[in-house]
């Protein structure tokens, strides 16, 4: 088993890559401190994986360069770069058998006794008895370990993982997700993972940077910017937000009023990221409740009343859809914390929030309708 | 309506299970008709007649048992055995190595061209196969620019290609090259770019990327292209009764001559049997060696 080494950062600077006209990566910078693990999250064409091959030595930035420590590896090709792929579609070799496919890159670097190393990376992703076994025998979360074995074993500066967990079923994909952050911990590489799924990234990550169009979005621990979102591709990227259009209408000491559709809702102050009059409120649905149409709510509070257009249940909570007067749908999550006690389709309510929750984007040059559509889920 | 048919043979009822095996037979049956009149009978045949004796009559024998045919055919015609084999074996080297970089080319630059690149190697075989030796014949002439310029290099120990194993050689690898080409090329298009780019980051170099990856995976197309080649240049005559002289003759022309000529039906048959039987032998041999069983 590999022993914690001395790993060194990775440096991406004024990285960019275009395809013709197509901007992929734009102009992007970024420090990936050695040892973490890193999320690249965003939507497919977002640059995340191009970001990665370039890193990966597979595609040529058209700008920039990538450091790692203070070693340039820009110009070097792809077999010459400390660093190790997991593709997503696992890219085994099927004329290979796992063992050989595991010690392909120590014999590529001409290292002799190579049985002792793979019989102890073969034993950490728990697959000694397939040693011999070719990859088609195998299943989908056993290549995928094979995958990971492969790279790792090269004990890489910086491991590159490339929706690694993309083909695997849902329950597969929860156990391999504890499975990578164990042997993260356990060898103390920097990975480096690109993926669309927020929820995987949240997990497993110790920073997140989201991409948008070629560019980082927001970047951070996983619960700051879940909590804390600052733009509106994060708000709604990252799990679902409420977003309310409005104006500044005036400011204390410690928070912001906004004036939203004949309402006004408080952001505190280090909770809003909008400098200008035109402020986005956002409130994620699991900070909002339901109570009957005109119930008393507490002190300070901020409220809105409509009508439950859609419910579904789905075992731990149940999410409504609340229609707001101006005809926005409003997403709440409720913990089914209360049997048998739900809203039905129809019902007038309030849904209410503490103002201590919102938060406050930027809404310079958003038109209202752009985000104040139904809510969009970010997977 | 898929989700109600039984996905598998063996949760569907007896009498479905014994009806698909039963169209699986049905299906084979005319290939295995074909096979049995075009095949099978010809060979028992040609047994058969390897193993008559002669009347005295020119031309007609009497059924028979007489296995010297078998042992005259050897001994009057070893000599074009072994040099059937080696003209062969050179030509498929020589197609392997023409071929080759050709087919790799196509399957992994050809894009957009790739089907009109496939269409261009099979063109040549519209004309047909006489006419196009032929033309050989014209290409290597003693006084042609090809001959000239071999022989102002002074790599021509007769001086001359025509009538030479070169040139019969070469019009083996010429004739059966689109046959190497697109095996090769069917087998070279199957493999996975991302096989090379996670070669690539598993620090092998292209030249060790195309040893360890590239080349084991393009096996199949090897084997399948070099037999193609193989089989039908070692039973060749054209070539080297075309292009060749009386000293590169090759085993097609003993067994055409036998039949046609010499209307020795016997001896002409006991060539081709043997014929048959050593590139069963050597073929097998070769498919075990090649160990690509497990690849395709």
């Amino acid at each position: 088993m590999p022993d914690k080494r001395v790993v060194e950062d990775l440096h991406l600077r004024d990285l960019s890559k275009r395809f013709g006209d197509f901007v992929a990566v734009d102009d992007l910078t970024l420090t990936i401190p050695a040892g973490s693990f890193f999320a690249l999250l965003g939507p497919s064409g977002c640059g995340k994986t191009t970001t990665l091959r370039m890193v990966a030595g597979l595609e040529d930035p058209t700008d920039g360069s990538i450091v790692i420590g203070d070693r340039d590896v820009t110009g070097l090709r792809a077999f010459k770069r400390p660093v190790n792929t997991v593709f997503q579609s696992y890219a085994l070799f099927p004329h290979l058998d796992i063992f050989e496919n595991v010690a392909f890159g120590l014999r590529r670097r001409g290292i002799k006794n190579v049985k002792p190393t793979v019989e102890a990376m073969l034993e950490l992703v728990e697959l000694t008895p397939m040693a011999r076994r070719k990859p088609k025998q195998l299943s989908g979360g056993q290549q995928q370990r094979v995958a990971v074995a492969r790279a790792l074993i090269n004990e890489p500066d910086v491991l590159l993982l490339d929706e690694p967990l993309g083909a695997l079923d849902l329950k597969l994909r929860r156990q391999m997700q504890i499975e990578l952050k164990r042997i993260q911990t356990e060898v103390g590489t920097t990975f480096v993972h690109v993926t669309h799924d927020q929820e995987e990234a949240m997990t497993m990550a110790d920073t997140v940077a989201v991409m948008n169009e070629g560019r980082i979005e927001q970047m951070g621990e996983p619960s700051e910017i879940y909590e804390l979102p600052t733009t509106v591709f994060v708000a709604r990227f990252l799990g679902q937000s409420n977003l309310f259009a409005g104006k500044r209408a005036g400011s204390g000491a410690d928070s912001v009023k906004v004036a939203a559709h004949g309402q006004e809702f408080g952001i505190p102050n280090s909770r809003n990221s909008a400098p200008g009059a035109d402020i986005i409120v956002g409130v994620r649905p699991e900070k909002m409740t339901i109570v009957d149409a005109g119930d008393p709510i507490p002190d300070g509070h901020d409220r809105i009343s409509g009508r439950v257009v859609d419910v579904s249940y789905t075992g731990v909570s149940t999410q409504y859809l609340i229609a707001a007067p101006w005809g926005e749908e409003i997403s709440v999550f409720e913990q089914n914390t209360v049997v048998g006690d739900r809203s039905l389709v129809g019902d007038s309510v309030d849904v209410h929030w503490a103002p201590d929750h919102a938060f406050g984007l930027d809404g310079t040059g958003i038109a209202p309708s752009a985000v104040e559509s139904e809510p969009v889920s970010g997977n | 309506m898929p989700a109600l048919l039984p996905t598998s043979g063996s949760s569907a009822p007896p009498q479905v299970a014994a009806r698909k095996a039963r169209t699986g037979y049905l299906l084979l049956l005319p290939g295995m008709g074909w096979l049995a009149v075009f095949f099978a009978i010809p060979f028992i045949t040609l047994i058969i007649t390897s193993l008559q004796v002669p009347t005295g009559a020119s031309g007609v024998y009497a059924p028979g048992f007489d296995i010297a045919n078998y042992g005259e055919a050897i001994s009057q015609y070893g000599d074009l055995y072994v040099r059937s084999f080696i003209y062969a074996g050179l030509a498929t080297v020589f197609a392997l190595l023409i071929a080759y970089p050709l087919a790799y080319f196509i399957a992994f630059r050809g894009g957009q061209w790739k089907g009109l690149l496939l269409v261009l190697v099979i063109a040549p075989t519209f004309a047909s196969f006489l006419l196009r030796t032929y033309a050989w014949r014209t290409i290597l002439a003693d006084e042609g620019p090809v001959t000239g310029f071999f022989d102002a290099l002074g790599v021509l120990p007769e001086g001359r290609i025509l009538s030479t194993s070169i040139a019969v050689v070469a019009g083996l690898t010429y004739n059966f090259l689109p046959f190497m080409i697109l095996p090769l090329f069917a087998a070279l298009d199957k493999v996975d770019h991302r096989l090379i780019e996670a070669s690539n980051d598993l620090y092998a170099s292209p030249v060790t990327t195309f040893r360890k990856v590239v080349w084991p995976l393009s096996l199949p197309g090897v084997v399948a292209g070099t037999l193609l080649t193989f089989i039908p240049a070692s039973g060749d005559y054209i070539n080297a009764q075309l292009l060749g002289s009386i000293t590169t003759r090759m085993i097609g022309s003993a067994i055409q001559v036998n039949f046609i000529q010499f209307r020795d039906y016997p001896i002409a048959s006991a060539l081709s049997v043997i014929l048959m039987f050593v590139i069963l032998i050597v073929v097998s041999i070769y498919i075990r060696r090649s160990g690509t069983e497990d690849l395709v």
